[in-house]
């Protein structure tokens, strides 16, 4: 019995990890159509500005505001550099432009930090809780309880404030939207933003457990895309679920199966999802021209 | 009067040129990783040889003649390799080469060396280097498998006979899994749990709630940073209280910080280098370790890392094979061969023509265990 608790709360701190990042993946979507590829490097880039102050001394309150500010600041930059100057193009280049941005944060991070993981402090302890049968550090509780605020309050946003609204309107018809007097082009600007701050807090929350490395974006950028997937690119609560799916999915077939089949659950689920269900458990059952 | 100044500027080139050494310099060459991603490796390695060189020069040279080196830099990549080590044997006639700093680059050269029949001295760990023995090819750095043979010989010591293992999905950890699978019944130990995790992997604790199911005597684990870091955090949040060993992947300061308290306690298997200061002064390596440090601390204002150890056993074995052999390659191959009682930085070097490695577990790997966040060497 303990031994399902266990790989049930490991499952959902990798998932509410997955989550944050699919969500962020969504909220892109929702406002462009474009798979932002860049997503895992702004979870790494999160990690890394929180390594920076910690080894700083920074206290981690302020630590940590900083670096999801920053981050979302870099999502920004990105979007102003690279999306906007080419807006009138298709997804698919936007997409393409996506890729290559991903490798090139990639690239100035390794010069900036370096390749050696750097450590980053737990921020309340790590004296291991035991629940029922099984055991779990603060910081597992911490990014469990984070990820759902984080939620929480990005669906209070979407449902209960104008511009919330306008994002939702936006991404249900760009034209109709555009008709009704919505400008388009800040919302885009605010959902990189948006989505940049989400998958930082991702990153920061989980550098106590996981380190911070210039390469870990690129894994867990792909697990969030396989949570968004899973849950339906345009639904965010989809890609909520989808995250949590994936992560206790994931430490089911490391407990149960065998740990070398780990990641290969997250990509077959990714393949069967696109082949059977494309729309994903939540998404909008909508055909797309491609 | 420019005429003049390049007529003097010959004659003084003329000079200097000829001979202050009477005799023709022994010519090396060496492929090292001094940039690129394996530059961590390459770089102290062509920092030690260039001092070796510069200080044997120094001091009058092997049999009178001078050594003179050509290093080019491979990059760490396999194509780049190949060309170099052409170069080498083509155009620079070099005698013997030290290098290339990684298993998969030296693999790719090994059979232009054996074709142009040139003694090679890899500074890289793998054991597909020196098994199958190629006829040409040398290796400095200790195999795997002496790390587990240390390992395993301890916990048959200490009465741990059920052991689980967790390694990472790469080339080190599966090289690693294999030697661990394949030496343990020769020491009474049963492996009861055989785990992996991803090179990425943010959470151990499903494969480690496993193994704690299978209740082993020790765990083991066999990857490089930052996995093993979150294996033995993992391993505290479970409250298990089994003694973890981890390999000499992790040798390493880092991996004490990235472990933090949870490091506290693990045994390793390291280089004597890690711990050359508290080793008894009976050792035969203690005094060179402590002047190698020393000598390079003083040169390049940084400590030594085990790899420029590689560089510098290759270097003493070179110059055992000069000293008997002169400038005939055939002649050092087999000098090479046959060296025995070579005291180097990672180990006592005995060649034959069955071990192109020469080291064994007793002087190659010592054991150490983290205490307050500093190594302290098991005695």
């Amino acid at each position: 019995m303990g031994e399902i608790l266990q790989f049930l709360l490991s499952g959902l701190t990798s998932g509410a990890i997955y989550a944050l990042i699919a969500l962020g993946f969504t909220i892109i979507y929702n406002a462009t159509e474009v798979i932002n590829f860049a997503q895992g490097e702004f979870v790494m880039l999160g990690a890394m500005f929180m390594a920076t102050f910690c080894a700083h001394g920074l206290p981690i309150p302020l630590a940590f505001t900083l670096a999801v500010a920053l981050t979302a600041l870099a999502g920004i930059l990105v979007e102003r550099l690279t999306i906007y100057p080419a807006r009138n193009a298709s997804p698919i280049t936007l997409i393409i432009i996506t890729i290559g941005l991903s490798i090139l944060i990639k690239g100035l991070a390794m010069f900036m930090w370096g390749k050696n993981p750097l450590p980053v402090p737990s921020f309340i302890g790590e004296k291991p809780l035991r629940i029922g049968g099984a055991t779990v550090v603060p910081q597992s509780i911490l990014i469990l309880a984070m990820a759902v605020i984080a939620v929480w309050a990005m669906e209070i946003f979407f449902q209960k404030t104008l511009t919330g609204k306008a994002m939702r309107a936006c991404a249900a018809n760009r034209l109709a939207a555009r008709l009704l007097g919505i400008r388009v082009e800040p919302l885009v600007l605010l959902s990189f933003a948006l989505s940049a701050a989400l998958s930082a807090l991702a990153g920061v929350i989980i550098s106590p457990i996981t380190f911070a490395t210039y390469d870990m974006g690129t894994m867990l950028g792909l697990k969030g895309f396989s949570a968004a997937v899973l849950g339906g690119l345009t639904s965010s609560t989809g890609s909520v679920l989808g995250g949590f799916i994936l992560g206790i999915l994931e430490s089911l077939a490391a407990g149960y199966l065998s740990s070398a089949y780990k990641d290969a659950a997250a990509f077959i689920i990714l393949v069967l999802m696109l082949l059977l269900k494309p729309e994903g458990l939540f998404g909008k059952k909508e055909i797309k021209k491609l | 009067m420019k005429r003049w100044l390049f007529v003097l500027l010959m004659a003084f080139f003329l000079v200097t040129s000829s001979s202050i050494w009477a005799a023709k310099p022994y010519k090396i060459g060496a492929l090292f990783s001094i940039t690129g991603p394996t530059s961590f490796i390459g770089e102290p390695e062509r920092n030690t040889l260039v001092m070796l060189v510069d200080e044997i020069n120094k001091a009058g040279g092997i049999n009178g003649h001078p050594v003179e080196v050509v290093i080019y830099d491979t990059e760490g990549e396999e194509t780049n390799a190949v060309k170099k080590v052409t170069k080498l044997i083509v155009q620079d006639k070099v005698l013997a080469i030290i290098g290339p700093s990684r298993t998969g680059t030296t693999l790719a050269v090994i059979p232009f060396v054996e074709r142009y029949k040139v003694p090679l001295i890899s500074c890289a760990a793998g054991i597909k280097i020196v098994e199958p023995v190629k006829a040409w090819v040398f290796k400095t750095a200790q195999s795997d498998r002496l790390a587990v043979k240390k390992i395993y010989a301890y916990c048959q010591a200490q009465g741990l006979k059920k052991i689980a293992i967790i390694t990472v999905s790469n080339g080190f950890g599966q090289s690693g899994r294999e030697q661990l699978k394949a030496l343990a019944k020769d020491y009474g130990i049963e492996i009861v749990a055989d785990e992996l995790f991803g090179p990425k992997d943010v959470d151990m604790t499903p494969q480690l709630t496993r193994i704690r199911a299978k209740n082993p005597d020790a765990v083991i684990c066999w990857g490089t940073n930052p996995g093993p870091a979150i294996v033995a955090k993992n391993m505290r949040q479970l409250g298990m209280k089994q003694q973890l060993f981890m390999s000499h992947g992790v040798a390493s300061k880092r991996f004490i910080k990235l472990a933090g308290e949870a490091a506290e306690g693990i045994i390793l298997p390291a280089g004597k280098i890690l711990v050359a200061a508290q080793l008894p002064d009976t050792d035969p390596q203690k005094k060179l370790l402590l002047s190698y440090i020393e000598r390079y601390k003083a040169r390049y204002g940084e400590e030594p890392s085990a790899f420029g150890g590689h560089a510098y056993d290759a270097f003493l074995l070179l110059k055992h094979a000069f000293q008997k052999a002169g400038a005939d390659r055939a002649k050092i191959r087999e000098a090479l061969e046959n060296a025995k009682g070579i005291v180097g930085i990672h180990g006592v070097f005995n060649m034959s023509p069955t071990d192109h490695n020469g080291l064994d577990e007793k002087t190659a790997f010592v054991l150490v265990r983290i205490k307050d966040g500093d190594w302290q060497l098991i005695k």
